[in-house]
């Protein structure tokens, strides 16, 4: 594939890690084409942006550290930017669900 | 050892592929306003990991930067749709 041979401690690990994540992946994103109503949902692409980008962004750290022959962290960047951001939006987003749900059925 | 490895970067792509066209059929399908951006959120974090992907294929560190700009502009369209849904107004005066 290319030039380079990534050595085994790596590709082992980031490849296991990048079967996982993408499970994860397509178990949650099929959850939310799947689940009955919308705060159920909320719950199952969690888990992929969660979990699965951290298995990724794990794997992705290897490869880069292998193939630069040095750690190299700034996907920490991402997982940080990631892990902050994820539950911003779901907050609010839960929140406008029911404040909808409120709007269009004042008594229920 | 290679071809373990290649062979798993093409079965998380793939995976990551298949998430996305899922997360497009709730997004196109989705019965309410907060289910489709529920689903944009799920979609644009799969092209972000799909990017990763590519970023890993092809040992090309150009990828992190796009894969960062994507986190940060998909959220603040996500966070913009919701706080919208939630107050009728981006921006509250």
């Amino acid at each position: 594939m290319t030039a380079f041979d990534l050595p085994a401690w790596a590709a082992i690990p980031a490849g296991l890690l990048l079967m996982f994540g993408g499970l994860l992946v397509v178990i949650g994103s099929f959850g939310l084409l799947r689940m009955p109503n919308f705060y159920a949902r909320m719950h199952p692409p969690t888990m992929g942006t969660t979990l699965g980008t951290g298995c990724v962004l794990i794997a992705s750290m290897l490869v880069s550290s292998a193939v630069a022959g040095r750690p190299v962290l700034h996907e920490l960047l991402i997982t940080l930017f990631v892990v902050m951001t994820t539950p911003v939006s779901a907050i609010t987003l839960m929140a406008a669900a029911i404040a909808r749900t409120a709007r269009r059925a004042p008594d229920g | 050892m290679n071809a373990f490895f290649s062979f798993a970067v093409t079965f998380a792509t793939l995976c990551v592929g298949m998430a996305m066209l899922l997360a497009a059929v709730r997004l196109f399908r989705g019965p309410s306003a907060q289910d489709r951006v529920l689903a944009f959120d799920a979609f644009y974090i799969n092209g972000m990991l799909i990017l990763l992907m590519q970023a890993i294929r092809t040992r090309s560190p150009a990828y992190f930067d796009i894969a960062l700009l994507i986190a940060l502009f998909g959220f603040v369209g996500t966070f913009a749709l919701a706080r919208f849904l939630l107050r009728r107004e981006v921006i509250e005066p």
